[in-house]
């Protein structure tokens, strides 16, 4: 067999392979029990004595919601006012300029909320501190931030009536110290030793073997590039993400940085199932999501490695796919691999310019956005999740006649007004934010800005406005990945894109937080014959036909005007 | 947190870093005492006398990497960039059909500095790089497969060659 399938296959077998041990060591960690990084414990409680912060006070669902909204404010302002005279600031080796205000307030955000769009360049628009102390910060607190609110989550649905949920700062801190910092850890060590930069040396300048003048941009990326791929960050040390040979040198640190994209996000779907002791459950939300994931991938890497139909028109062979846009050491399937696990969850690194990549693969790569839920963001994945089970429970509820129940609590109309609200946002964002971007290109196509909306797309036709509803979809589901040749850092994208992102970050944290809260506090009804198991094929079904319908329905017209309609024109 | 996160951690990986084959600087490869440029980093090869590298959108420039960002339908794109990639390969490699060219010396890559070439790739120009440096086909080919560097383990993604490695190899094999 084919070794690019071959790898493809590795890359998944070993995620699984992993997160089934890492899911039941969550749930030690979160549960109290002893585990093998108790010696963290003396750090943890250094930080919580010099914060003033005391771990055991408990909290329910509205002290949860406020104290994250809080530090994730001050986080905003830290950053924001960093990358604005980063210019000013020490370890600037390559005299990089500070961001222009616009630029500021989209990076902030996009970091802050774990989407980690990009709208400057690695090696031109920040500096070794920012990238260190502001972005690199971010990447491990926003993780935390998605983990501390899932199991806020998965407490509520474990104790019977409480509305105490144990304490945020707890969850947050002891996400990074026993989870994030840890498993970065292993994985910068692995690239270091593969090649990619860690030292704080700026830019190298040689000359090349025919005589050119080489600059080449440097850097301490290893640490960084660690947990931009295991907190589904996504935002990388150099401007083309894993594509760049030193952020991603060889095969086997591409393994490494696949497998930590869909690590964690996987592992927390077992965690529940330990947590809560319903491991059938856990399987079935697996289930689920396996074969969303599985049916982007199989037409994702079919369609790159079957080639550009219109390159070969022009002639010439292609025995390795379409390369546009991919590099030769990881080839094509693994570069479609890589596209979907990145849009699955909300990741958004990338290791090929997704931007030319086949029709299929970018209607994949959306769509895995605009479902955002098959395994999701670190933390937020099952939070959207969530939202769709309450939905099922509630039809088939309906459909047999019964109040609809859920881990023995009955669903009622407040909380179905809430999952419904939080499941129309995303939709709402995306498609009002690109049926705006349009009118405007329609509209003012000359209008006075520093980049004018005529100059904002890098290809024509269908993929043109591929181009636009991708940043929307990325944007909204806080993935980061980009259709790169659109113009983004420019005042319309980096406003836009911004409010979008903050929206669709904290509305859906708190929409499940609250309805789990909520349920924590209302009668505990004991199983029995009548209640509508969720824990079978069944339901599965049931829920994975409500997350098409919802985003088919949504999203199906759109789809079709881009990467549909540019599909069917590739003869 | 942030002093652990943003100060402590990185600066134990650059520790770690300085134990590394390039001690973190990244892995510079070196012809006549002369540095020639990152092992990693690919660079641009225009001169008949190498074998050249994937066209680049950025140049090869290695402060300012990046992809062209071209879509797959894009008229422009293909009638001209790759059209003209074409001609320009078949013109200098007179020997070749156009139907044996692999699409990768006609496209991009996703970073601007791919430093590789699929073994297909590199041999179509062998008889090129043979005839303007008065050596034997077969020396050249042979010296392309010394330089193919297996897939992982041998089971796991493509086989490639490193150019600068190659080229490096190349003028050593004239002097």
């Amino acid at each position: 067999m084919n070794t690019e399938y071959l790898g493809v296959i590795l890359m998944y077998v070993l995620t699984v392979v992993l997160a089934i041990p890492l899911g039941r060591y969550i749930a030690k960690v979160f549960n109290g029990e002893k585990t093998w990084l108790d010696f963290m414990a003396p750090l943890e409680r250094l930080i919580f004595r010099f914060s003033g912060i005391d771990p055991k006070r408990e909290m329910n669902w509205k002290q949860h919601l406020k104290a994250m909204l809080t530090i994730n404010c001050l986080w905003l302002f830290y950053a924001f006012f960093s990358l604005l005279f980063q210019g000013h600031l020490p370890m600037n080796p390559d005299k990089n300029p500070g961001q222009t205000p616009d630029l500021a307030f989209n990076t902030a955000i996009s970091f802050m909320t774990n989407t980690n769009l990009q709208d400057y360049s690695g090696e031109t628009g920040v500096t070794y501190f920012t990238q260190s102390c502001v972005l690199m910060f971010l990447q491990f607190v926003s993780a935390a931030t998605g983990i501390a609110a899932v199991l806020v989550v998965f407490k509520a649905m474990r104790d019977k009536v409480t509305d105490k949920l144990g304490n945020f700062w707890d969850l947050l801190v002891r996400s990074v110290t026993r989870l994030l910092l840890p498993l970065a850890f292993v994985v910068a060590i692995i690239l270091a030793f593969n090649g990619t930069t860690t030292s704080y040396e700026g830019k190298a300048t040689l000359m090349s073997l025919q005589g050119d003048t080489l600059h080449v941009s440097r850097g301490p990326a290893a640490a960084m590039i660690a947990i931009k791929q295991l907190g589904t960050n996504g935002g990388g040390w150099y401007g083309p993400n894993s594509a760049h040979p030193l952020e991603n040198p060889n095969y086997l640190t591409n393994i490494v940085e696949n497998v930590s994209i869909i690590l964690i996000p996987i592992a927390l779907v077992f965690a529940l199932g330990y947590y809560l002791n319903r491991k059938k459950l856990a399987w079935v939300i697996f289930g689920v999501m396996t074969i969303g994931f599985l049916v982007m991938q199989v037409t994702s890497i079919n369609a790159e490695v079957n080639g550009n139909p219109a390159i070969a028109h022009l002639g010439v062979s292609q025995p390795t796919g379409a390369m546009e846009g991919k590099e030769v050491r990881f080839g094509p399937a693994a570069s479609a691999y890589w596209g979907i696990c990145t849009t699955v969850t909300s990741n958004g690194s990338v290791n090929a310019m997704h931007d030319s990549m086949q029709p299929l693969s970018g209607l994949g790569q959306m769509f895995d956005m605009m479902i955002n839920a098959f395994y999701g963001g670190v933390g937020v994945g099952y939070l959207n999740f969530y939202i769709f089970i309450i939905i099922a429970v509630f039809i088939s509820g309906l459909m047999v006649g019964r109040t609809p129940e859920f881990m023995g609590r009955k669903v009622e109309a407040r909380e179905m007004k809430i999952a419904s609200l939080t499941a129309l946002l995303h939709p709402f964002l995306i498609l009002v934010g690109t049926a705006l971007s349009c009118y405007i290109l329609v509209h003012f196509p000359n209008i006075n800005w520093a980049e004018k909306p005529s100059a904002w797309l890098n290809n024509p036709g269908y993929h043109g406005f591929s181009e636009m509803l991708y940043q929307f979809s990325s944007s909204s589901a806080n993935n980061g990945s980009g259709f790169e040749g659109l113009g983004d850092n420019s005042i319309f994208w980096n406003v836009s894109a911004g409010i979008v992102m903050i929206l669709a970050r904290f509305l859906p944290i708190i929409g499940p937080v609250a309805i789990a809260g909520i349920l924590a506090n209302k009668k505990f009804i004991p199983e029995s014959a009548g209640t509508l198991k969720t824990d079978t094929t069944t339901f599965g079904v049931m829920i994975f036909a409500v997350i098409i319908i919802i985003a088919a329905l949504s999203f199906f017209p759109s789809l079709a005007l881009g990467p549909l309609a540019e599909h069917f024109s590739l003869k | 947190m942030l002093v652990l996160l943003s100060g402590v951690y990185p600066l134990v990986i650059a520790g770690i870093g300085k134990l590394t084959p390039g001690h973190g600087d990244g892995v510079i490869l070196t012809y006549k005492g002369r540095q020639v440029g990152f092992e990693n980093v690919g660079q641009k090869f225009t001169k008949v006398q190498y074998f050249w590298s994937r066209p680049s959108a950025v140049d090869y420039n290695a402060a300012a990497s990046g992809g062209s960002n071209k879509g797959p339908t894009n008229p422009d794109y293909l009638n001209k960039d790759v059209k003209g990639r074409i001609d320009t390969f078949l013109k200098y490699n007179p020997s070749v059909k156009k139907a044996d060219i692999p699409a990768e010396l006609v496209t991009a890559s996703g970073s601007g500095l791919d430093p590789d070439l699929s073994p297909a790739g590199a041999k179509i120009q062998a008889a090129r790089v043979a005839k303007v440096r008065g050596l034997s086909e077969q020396q050249v080919l042979a010296l392309v497969d010394a330089h193919t560097e297996q897939p992982f383990l041998g089971l796991f993604g493509p086989p490639k060659v490193n150019v600068l490695k190659l080229n490096v190899a190349l003028d050593e094999l004239k002097k």
